[in-house]
């Protein structure tokens, strides 16, 4: 690589697991707990976000050396703010049903904190190349837990992923995972079992 | 009568049955971050009231008197952002000038609540919800603001005894304060359904 910066290997392991945003780092948390409900509304955010990040990265990327220093949070925000609009409008012509199911959670992943994150720990540093691998690697990272994480709850709740049955039919649904309740338990527990494992490791 | 009754009601809902952090999940991060002590939690609070306030009022103002009188909606977002951010900044100011003791309380907390959820959250839900009376928008707003103080307070509370309780070392953390902030939540679930 002729970056001085981390390598692509490097990046992409950060954003699936040793940094992942939300496992490790703890951010982007309202999203992650409201819209993991099933999976398909949780699989539609993490792909609204990756676009997003990856966009938001390009763009501070290559504006990274106009930047003044005390304007630079604002125009981060700007930038974001602009493509997820752009995703948005999308997600309203072409999927109302999941617009409609998301609500105001695609317009707050403006003030999601991953995105400005990324924009000011690597695309305000790095190169065009580096700055994308990262946003490609965090916006995973990021939508594998929110996933794993509906598909928890789906499970639980419903008894369905992806709306096929799963559970054999004397399951009880636990409506309570539907509720906020389920979400800030299943994602204390899973950060729980993180923590176990990388224990054991180190 | 009858406005004061709907205001009342807007407040109470605002605070106790719709709670934004405990059924919206909006600004979890300070929730979880902020959280460790009373006094910095109702500090951080306390901030966030002032803020969301101004702002849900402003939003509120530019919607209807600019956006949607010349259907200029697609940059809602944009405008609301910035809106935001420069409130933040116009407090900032303000309390460094006039309040400087206040402003050193802050600290941190000011420039961070740029990014505070719960305040573009609140702008969102006012659009969303439809209201188009400027006085609900305004107790709307600052009612968010007190729900938010009270549910931080609440939080840091527990997390104070939390300290000294002996929880098992892989949930030590986020993860502990995550399992009581949905044993909250679980609480505040009761008051579902007792007004709209």
């Amino acid at each position: 690589m002729e970056n001085k910066g981390p390598t692509v290997a490097s990046v992409i392991t950060a954003g699936l697991w040793s940094e992942n945003p939300v496992l490790r780092l703890l951010l982007g948390m309202c999203p992650t707990l409201a819209v993991t409900t099933a999976v398909k509304p949780a699989l539609t955010m993490g792909l609204s976000v990756i676009f997003v990040l990856i966009c938001s990265n390009i763009v501070v990327s290559l504006m990274r050396n106009l930047l003044k220093p005390h304007l630079r949070i604002l125009m981060f925000t700007l930038a974001i703010a602009t493509f997820v609009t752009i995703a948005d409008l999308y997600l309203k012509a072409f999927l109302p049903e999941m617009s409609a199911t998301l609500g105001p959670y695609i317009p707050l992943i403006i003030v999601n904190c991953i995105i400005i994150c990324r924009a000011e720990a690597c695309a305000s540093k790095c190169g065009l190349f580096i700055s994308i691998v990262d946003a490609l690697a965090m916006g995973v990272g990021f939508t594998v837990v929110l996933c794993i994480l509906g598909a928890i709850r789906e499970l639980l709740a419903t008894g369905m992923v992806f709306d096929i049955m799963i559970m054999p039919k004397a399951f009880v649904p636990w409506a309570a995972m539907r509720m906020p309740v389920g979400a800030f338990i299943t994602l204390g527990l899973m950060l729980g079992l993180v923590n176990l494992v990388t224990g054991k490791k180190a | 009568m009858d406005k004061i009754y709907i205001l009342l009601m807007a407040f109470i809902s605002i605070v106790i049955v719709n709670n934004l952090v405990f059924t919206k999940f909006l600004g979890i991060c300070p929730y979880l971050g902020v959280s460790g002590r009373i006094d910095m939690a109702f500090g951080m609070g306390m901030a966030v009231t002032f803020v969301v306030t101004l702002a849900g009022t402003l939003t509120w103002l530019i919607d209807h008197l600019v956006l949607m009188r010349y259907s200029l909606e697609v940059t809602r977002y944009i405008c609301y952002i910035l809106v935001i951010a420069d409130a933040v900044q116009l407090v900032e100011m303000y309390l460094r000038r006039f309040f400087p003791p206040l402003y050193e309380s802050f600290g941190i907390f000011l420039p961070l609540i740029t990014t505070n959820c719960a305040i573009l959250g609140l702008c969102l839900f006012i659009n969303l919800w439809g209201i188009d009376n400027f006085a609900e928008a305004v107790v709307l707003s600052f009612g968010a603001g007190i729900g938010f103080t009270l549910a931080i307070c609440i939080m840091a509370g527990i997390r104070e005894n939390l300290k000294i309780a002996d929880v098992p070392e892989p949930l030590r953390g986020a993860p502990i304060t995550l399992i009581t902030a949905g044993i909250l939540t679980l609480a505040f679930m009761g008051f579902a359904g007792m007004i709209k």
